[in-house]
Formats: C-alpha cells, structure tokens, sequence
C-alpha cells in the first residue's frame, strides 16, 4: 500500500482557534477600552500640551452634547461605565490568551528565541523589503519583539489602570507606579504604546492581506 | 462633587443653557442612559445605530451594578488610605462643585441643625457648638475626583462610627444617606461609614471649614471618590433604602470606591 498522490499538503495551522478568538475579543476590548479613555482624558487631561483632548467624536460614552445639556457634563458617566465594562472583557480575555500561550508552548515557540542581531537584521531587510512573508506561521524577529513587547504593555496598562481604579485598597501596587499621579501617566503611556502599535499593526496587515485572511479563517 | 464643569469645545454654553431649560423637565435619568449606550465613534464609522438601543444601555446598568458588588468584596475595612505629611497638602485646596464658589451654600451657623433620622434611637438634632465639643480626629489624605484629579487636603472631625454608635444607629443596617444644603445628596454603605478614615467633618486644616470646602459639616471619606464625600451637610439617615445620590443618579458608578 502506498501513499496516495493526491494526499493534500499538510495544512499549516497559522493560528489556532483560542488565540485567533482571542485577537478578535481583544480588538473589540481595546476599542472600548481607548475610546471610553479618552473620553475620561478629556475631562482632565494630564498632558495638555501635547494632547488638549481628543475629539469627541472618536471617543465613546454617548452623545456628549445631551449629557451637558442635561447635567451640565459631557458624557463622563457614560465614557467611565463603558471603560468599567469595557475592562472586565480585556483582562478576562488577555488571562485566557496568556494561559493558552503560555501551557500550548505557543509563546515559547512563537516568540523564542529572540536577539538583538536578529532585530536589527529583520528591520534592514524589512525596510529594503526583502523580508519574506512565504510562512506565515514563523514570525520574524521584529514580529517576536513587537508582540511581547505588547503583551508587557498589556500587563503594564491592566496594573497602573488598576492602581488608578483603586489606590487605597491596592495602594501598594500605587506606589509602585510611583504614587497615585505618576500613575495615571504610566496608564496614559501605556495607552499610547497600545495606540502605536495599532497603528503599525493594522498597516501591516493591510500591506500582507493574507496575514488578515489567516488570522480570520486560519488558512 | 466634580469640579464645576467647562463646556466642551466648540459649544456654546448660552445656547446650551437655552437648549437645557427646554430639555429639564423631562425624566433625564433615562434620556441620559440612552445617550450613555450610544457607540458614537463606531455608529459614526458604519452609518449604522444598531448597538445605540436598550439592550447596551441596560447591560452597561447590569455591569455597573455588578461592579457595586465587587467593589463592595474588594473593600477593606482594615486597609487604611495613605496619609501624608503637612508639606505635601494642595495649596490652594481646589473648590470643587458642579457650581461656582459664589453659588455655594452660604449657611447660617446659628440656625444650623444636624438632622438625624432613621434606625436611631436618639434623633435629637445637632447643633455645631456641640458638635465642636466631640473628641477630634485629623487626617491628611487624598481626594481623588471621578474626572482623574486628585488634591492632598487636611481634615478634622468626628470619627463617623463613634458618632454613628453614640446615636445609638442600627449598624446592621445597609446604608447611611446624607442630605445637603444645596439639594446634593449621597448614599454610602454600612461598612464605609463604619470605616476608621470615615469622618464627620468640622475643619479643613484645623480652621473652621470654610464655606468653599462645605461649612459647616462634610462628611470626608477617603476611601471614596470625591463626589461620595457630600458638603453642606444638614441631614443623615440610617436605612436600610439605597436613596441614590446627585451624580450616582446620572449614571456614574454607586459605589466608587477607591
């Protein structure tokens, strides 16, 4: 008996299921998460100078005019109910991502071993683009930096918004980040990473459309 | 309270006012929670209104009452709010209302009487001389606002659970509600009222609290966002009711612990 010769090639699972899963409830966590945020910046915005407050329309938390009509304040109630929602959702969803990372060997397989060298290799060959996209299931060396890096910035985002959320029952977790002001900057900069990497992220994914069909059907 | 609000850009607050005065007499609680559901960034990206209905503004509700119950679980009557050195107190200490300081209670000290009622045995009104002659503690803790703001202040006055257990209060009872002069009111929990930092408060830095900061009476909870600790106090039930509260009713979050 031999092999048939019309066997399929093996499919290469890009990502699995839980993750991809994952991603999705992310991406609708973090849209709630930075668009009721920005509302409540908007009520007392830490860094006037570079950011006097975010357009009303690109945040969330209802039609902000009623809301001053009504009580003469624009939509900070709504922005914080979503932002305490929102959160249940993000760190629900980013526990079960890690625990699935983490006990698959997904994190250490995907995202180990990376260096310095490789980095920089990666970058130069990304920007002269000659960065080879043939797998997408191996990430490259900046893909290994870019997505621990931002698991590290969830992590960073979860804890100072916790701190912010509670400083007097978590008041040690407070100083940690350096007292209740410092903080809230540690929470705005970790946002603003989070932003950033959006920004790249999806503009990649716009210039290898195969990698957003993967990440929606796995093939 | 929050801090008086300004207008957000590009409004315009005398047509607003105009606009208000026709919209007031309506019921706003619901009005407001319509409009707190609304997903306007992405109903502005698709065109669609389809997640602007009920079924948003009653999960948010849902959540929000769920998050009562946690925080209630993560509260500590134990765990004590950071207290400070005099040096690092907010100088000047913000005025903070949804008013202007001119617009503040301006209450007549003679008249003034402490109202108590409710599950108590002893109802007899207070009045502030006596009120004064009652054993003082102090504090230097951080009044953090719902908008992100926080001051170091310095407060003076009744230990409220002393005060709650000389009245002869109920304390199996569920909550203490406070009426204000201006119409403002809150309702707090058992166990925060109960709670050591939890004050009745008579002087702000050791003088006698001036009107800005809620002459004659705050009641200072540092375990609590600001617009949980009511100014102007004049009156304070034990029930077993949750009365909501000025800001609580628009849709922030009852328990706002911190």
């Amino acid at each position: 008996m031999t092999a048939s010769s019309t066997t399929a090639v093996p499919r290469i699972r890009v990502t699995p299921l839980i993750p991809r899963l994952c991603h999705w409830v992310n991406a609708l966590a973090i849209f709630i998460m930075v668009g009721s945020g920005w509302r409540i910046y908007n009520s007392e915005p830490i860094v006037p100078g570079l950011i006097p407050y975010f357009n009303h329309r690109y945040t969330l938390g209802g039609d902000f005019e009623l809301s001053f009509k009504l009580h003469g304040e624009p939509g900070l109630a709504g922005a914080t109910l979503w932002h305490f929602a929102g959160m249940w959702l993000l760190v629900i969803n980013f526990l079960v991502y890690v625990a699935y990372g983490l006990v698959s060997g997904r994190f250490r397989r995907k995202l180990l071993p990376l260096s310095a060298t490789g980095v920089i290799a990666d970058a130069r060959a990304a920007l002269t683009g000659r960065l080879s996209h043939a797998d997408l299931s191996i990430y490259n060396n900046v893909q290994k930096l870019l997505y621990a890096g931002i698991i590290v910035v969830g992590v960073v985002v979860v804890l100072s918004g916790l701190s912010i959320w509670k400083p007097v029952q978590f008041h040690y977790l407070t100083s940690f980040f350096g007292g209740y002001d410092t903080a809230r900057y540690v929470h705005f900069g970790a946002m603003a990473a989070i932003v950033a990497f959006l920004v790249v992220h999806v503009a990649l994914a716009v210039l290898v459309p195969k990698s957003l069909r993967a990440m929606i059907i796995d093939r | 309270m929050a801090r008086q609000r300004k207008p957000p850009p590009g409004v315009d607050p005398r047509l607003l006012i105009k606009d208000a005065a026709k919209l007031l007499p309506e019921p706003s609680r619901r009005r407001f929670l319509r409009g707190a559901a609304s997903l306007g960034a992405l109903a502005a990206l698709t065109g669609c209104d389809i997640i602007d209905n009920n079924t948003s503004e009653n999960a948010l509700r849902v959540i929000s009452t769920f998050n009562d119950r946690v925080q209630a679980l993560i509260f500590n009557p134990n765990t004590l709010a950071p207290e400070y050195p005099e040096s690092k107190i907010t100088r000047p200490f913000p005025f903070n209302a949804y008013y202007s300081e001119d617009e503040a209670p301006d209450v007549d000290a003679d008249k003034w009487e402490l109202e108590i009622g409710g599950l108590v045995d002893n109802k007899k009104p207070w009045t502030l001389p006596e009120l004064y002659k009652l054993a003082e503690v102090s504090q230097i803790t951080r009044h953090v606002c719902v908008e992100g703001w926080s001051a170091i202040g310095s407060w003076q006055g009744v230990k409220l659970s002393d005060f709650l257990k000389m009245i002869g209060a109920d304390l199996t009872a569920k909550y203490v509600w406070f009426q204000c002069a201006e119409g403002y009111s809150n309702t707090i929990d058992m166990p925060t009222a109960l709670h050591p930092q939890t004050q009745l408060t008579l002087k702000f830095d050791h003088q006698i609290l001036p009107r800005a900061y809620g002459f004659p009476m705050k009641i200072r909870i540092p375990t609590k966002l600001g617009f949980k600790n009511p100014k102007y106090v004049t009156a304070m039930w034990v029930q077993n009711n949750d009365a909501g509260g000025y800001w609580e009713n628009q849709g922030y979050n009852w328990f706002s612990g911190l």
